[in-house]
């Protein structure tokens, strides 16, 4: 995560302030636009697009949508949106970003339940759920990467402990995590000591 | 459409716990979502639950949105709203007031520590999604041969992924995977 983003110095007084219905159709958009990548797409529209934020509270928003559990992109909605207007900012923030996926994805799933046994149909989701595997392979790759160059040591046991407990040996999550948590809380303040 | 108090219970108990493990996002209580919905409480077949993980990948919007697939495929229109509201609505609670404070523990220790510690959880949870999807979505030589291509090409190109799922769903059109 870069974290060395320049600092602009006009950056508040000229930064403009959603309205709670921009904020609706900016994540609105987010939803409908984000493809496989509701990340690159909110930070285009909040940053570059709308200059919502600066470079710098993007990257502070969105390190603490990675620390938080759940979905991040819904987290950073939350957040967001509470800080242009409050309870109501995150709940229209919220009704754009899952709104419209919610209404798509349920037609898709009734029309699953009735054609989803056609044999047209099912040699495609065959197909598409290969290559949605492929992508998914390709972009943990890639974020594994930053892990992979750092010398061996215990974030290495961590990741491969969590990858072994709940991807391998299929343990319940929450038994893996609270075991492995504590241990790397442990281990990262034993290096920061 | 089924009104099953208890079945809508369940899955609001399932998938409000496994969210507040997703370290990482959506994807990575992946795992979980499986070995609930299919290996402990029989809701679906592999071949379904990838069916599912296709549909939510071709359909725009945050990852999180196969969860509401799930939640239809079990209990109809109250199962997604359930689900979706069960996955979403305790850490958007949390995220609404930790927000709040987050500021004030910019610089702070702990907060560093946790930060970085949770780093690697979330990058072993995203390995084991991987595995797990890996695993149910090629069954057959062709599909763990488009798989890997897709794999290559969406690694070294900045495709739109779409154009990837629609040659997929063509490749199986045609009987090739």
């Amino acid at each position: 995560m870069p974290d060395t983003m320049p600092d602009l110095p006009d950056a508040t007084h000229a930064r403009p302030t959603p309205t709670l219905f921009e904020l609706l159709v900016a994540f609105t958009m987010i939803a409908i636009f984000g493809f496989g990548g509701v990340l690159y797409w909110s930070r285009r529209m909040m940053v570059e697009e709308r200059k919502w934020m600066t470079a710098e509270e993007f990257n502070e928003a969105y390190a603490l949508c990675n620390f938080l559990p759940g979905p991040n992109i819904v987290n950073f909605a939350v957040v967001f949106g509470r800080q242009i207007g409050g309870t109501a900012g995150a709940f229209l923030a919220l009704l754009g970003l899952l709104g419209p996926p919610f209404t798509l994805v349920t037609l898709f799933g009734l029309l699953y339940a009735h054609y989803g046994n056609i044999e047209i149909l099912q040699r495609m989701f065959v197909g598409v759920a290969a290559a949605a595997a492929g992508l998914t392979i390709s972009t943990s790759l890639k974020m594994w990467q930053p892990l992979l160059r750092e010398r061996l040591g215990g974030p290495h046991l961590v990741a491969l402990a969590t990858l072994a407990g709940v991807g391998v040996l299929r343990w319940p999550i929450y038994w893996v995590l609270g075991a492995l948590i504590p241990l790397s809380i442990g281990l990262a303040w034993w290096v920061r000591r | 459409m089924s009104h099953d108090t208890g079945l809508l219970v369940t899955l609001a108990a399932n998938f409000a716990l496994m969210s507040l493990f997703a370290m990482g996002g959506a994807n990575a209580a992946f795992p979980e979502m499986h070995r609930v919905a299919v290996e402990v409480m029989h809701w679906m077949s592999d071949r379904q639950f990838a069916d599912l993980y296709a549909i939510a990948q071709v359909t725009p919007g945050p990852n999180v949105i196969v969860v509401t697939l799930i939640g239809f495929h079990v209990a109809g229109l109250a199962g997604a709203v359930v689900a979706t509201l069960a996955m979403c609505g305790p850490t958007c609670i949390f995220a609404f007031f930790v927000g709040r404070v987050w500021d004030r523990f910019k610089q702070a220790r702990w907060r560093l520590i946790i930060q970085a510690a949770l780093i690697p959880i979330s990058l072993g949870l995203l390995g084991a999604s991987t595995l797990v999807i890996a695993r149910i979505a090629g069954q057959s030589w062709q599909t763990v041969a488009l798989m890997l291509v897709t794999a290559v090409v969406s690694y070294w190109l900045r495709l739109n992924p779409l154009w990837i799922f629609a040659a997929a769903a063509l490749l199986g059109l045609a009987g090739a995977v």
